[in-house]
């Protein structure tokens, strides 16, 4: 039961002959990714400085297009691209070192879909907030910066 | 006559009892279990974090600039330490999840060693973190703090960092630190700064070539550097403190914040590694005492390596969003 792992990752498309290669294989994938990241971070592309669309302006139908293309209007490709690549590690990493791939459905979605929803709500809303307080010391009329 | 009910007749039914729709045994649910409220609590560190730099998003200080260095190496070099870091920390991860492989095979020699692998490598980033925290708490080029709080740094005209220390000229008259010996025997204060604004705005005065530089970030994603005139009107009208390194108080790589919050998150990230290793280590004696061989299962390994990966996962998020975002 316990003792018994899938061996594929990528969806099937890499398979391997046993638990031990399978981890080697998936260190190599994160250590790629890392590397990734680190490259982009020292030399941070120009290309990816600036943000690919800037905000619709407009009534309803522009806010509704504002938040369904948020992360490519308010964010620096480059911060979206970092922080893809991290959820990409931590799947792999709480799939197959954790085992989770190995795991009933039901341990991994107790454990998963109860984790991501609390930290998406906790994330929008101080993320929110946060955003809401610096438009307060830039549009309003407090003076702080002396 | 049967008083007690021996048989509920619901035997091998699902809601019979007896039934384990996880297959996981208790001890590895709970730790699950446990991982999840524990990554609520770093997501509320991370958070609140966000929550403070989307605040002061125009004045953070940009981490390529203050986490630069490098052991031996005296040359500005962003990036590589943390990355070393990580691998070290990934590598560890992969060393413990050999161990549980290997105790799923039952092969006692293989376990101790990528045990013993993994305590090292957790030792070695434990190690680095101190490192770390030792270069951002000394600090190296120092700054002038202002009545407001806010951070004023010196550059020179091509746009790099010149140290308070470079270019301070001493302008007597400082104060004397106050000891309860020499004052007041009921108060005393932390050690004084070791130069003065004045100092440092007769050295600015002194030096044509060096300019302030203040936390703003500009369109170009880069600090806002001031005019010679402002340069020295800022030092002398404004200036308050002069800060070198970090601490819970001042930062003088910009706001107190973001210290607050690395101490904080890297802190409790530390701890973490440092009681995933003291745990690491009982279980490592406990399979060279052969406990797990003769109760025939290292369950315990795998237990204590989903803490250690969740070490590992944590540390991923820290690095994105400490170090790159």
């Amino acid at each position: 039961m316990a003792h018994e792992h899938k061996l594929a990752i990528f969806r099937g498309t890499v398979k391997f002959k046993s638990n031990t290669q399978k981890i080697w294989g998936v260190l190599i994938f994160l250590t790629i990714v890392t590397a990734i990241e680190v490259v982009l971070g020292i030399y941070k592309p120009e290309f990816f400085m600036h943000t690919w669309m800037t905000p619709f302006e407009g009534g309803f139908l522009a806010t509704l297009g504002n938040i369904l293309f948020s992360p490519i209007i308010y964010m620096k490709p480059l911060n979206l691209i970092f922080i893809v690549l991290t959820i990409i590690k931590a799947y792999y990493i709480t799939w197959d070192f954790m085992h989770m791939r190995d795991e009933t459905k039901a341990l991994r979605r107790m454990v998963v879909w109860t984790g991501v929803f609390l930290i998406c709500y906790l994330v929008f809303i101080l993320l929110q907030e946060g955003g809401y307080i610096e438009s307060v010391y830039t549009n309003g009329f407090i003076k702080r910066d002396f | 006559m049967d008083t007690t009910v021996a048989n509920t007749g619901t035997e091998g039914k699902t809601w019979g009892g007896g039934n384990k729709p996880l297959k996981a045994s208790y001890g590895k649910m709970m730790m699950w279990f446990f991982i999840v409220s524990d990554a609520l609590t770093f997501s509320g560190f991370l958070a609140a974090y966000g929550f403070s730099r989307f605040k002061f998003i125009d004045s953070w200080p940009i981490a390529d600039e203050v986490f630069t260095h490098i052991p031996f190496y005296h040359e500005p070099a962003p990036m590589i330490y943390v990355a070393f870091m990580t691998f070290v920390l990934i590598m560890s991860s992969v060393t413990m999840v050999l161990a549980v492989d290997a105790g799923h095979h039952m092969n006692k020699a293989k376990v101790t060693l990528y045990m013993f692998l993994t305590i090292i490598g957790g030792l070695i980033f434990v190690g680095s973190q101190a490192w770390e925290w030792g270069t951002f708490i000394k600090g190296d080029y120092g700054a002038v703090q202002t009545k407001g709080g806010n951070i004023l740094q010196l550059v020179n005209t091509e746009g790099e960092r010149v140290a308070i220390s470079s270019i301070a000229i001493d302008a007597h008259g400082e104060r004397v630190q106050h000891e309860r010996k020499n004052g007041l025997w009921f108060v005393d204060e932390g050690t004084l700064p070791s130069y003065t604004v004045d100092e440092v705005y007769n050295g600015l005065v002194a030096h044509p070539d060096v300019l302030v530089r203040t936390q703003i970030i500009n369109e170009e994603g880069e600090k806002t550097v001031l005019s010679r005139e402002e340069s020295l009107m800022q030092i002398k009208n404004n200036g308050k403190l002069v800060v070198e390194g970090a601490n819970l108080k001042v930062n003088e790589y910009g706001t107190s914040l973001f210290a607050d919050f690395f101490f904080f998150i890297t802190g409790f990230h530390g701890f973490h590694v440092f009681s995933g290793v003291v745990i690491n280590i009982i279980i490592f004696f406990n399979v060279i005492l052969g406990t797990y061989e003769r109760r025939n299962s290292y369950e315990m390994v795998e237990k204590v390596g989903l803490y250690w990966h969740f070490v590992d996962l944590v540390w991923v998020f820290v690095f994105t969003f400490f170090y790159l975002v």
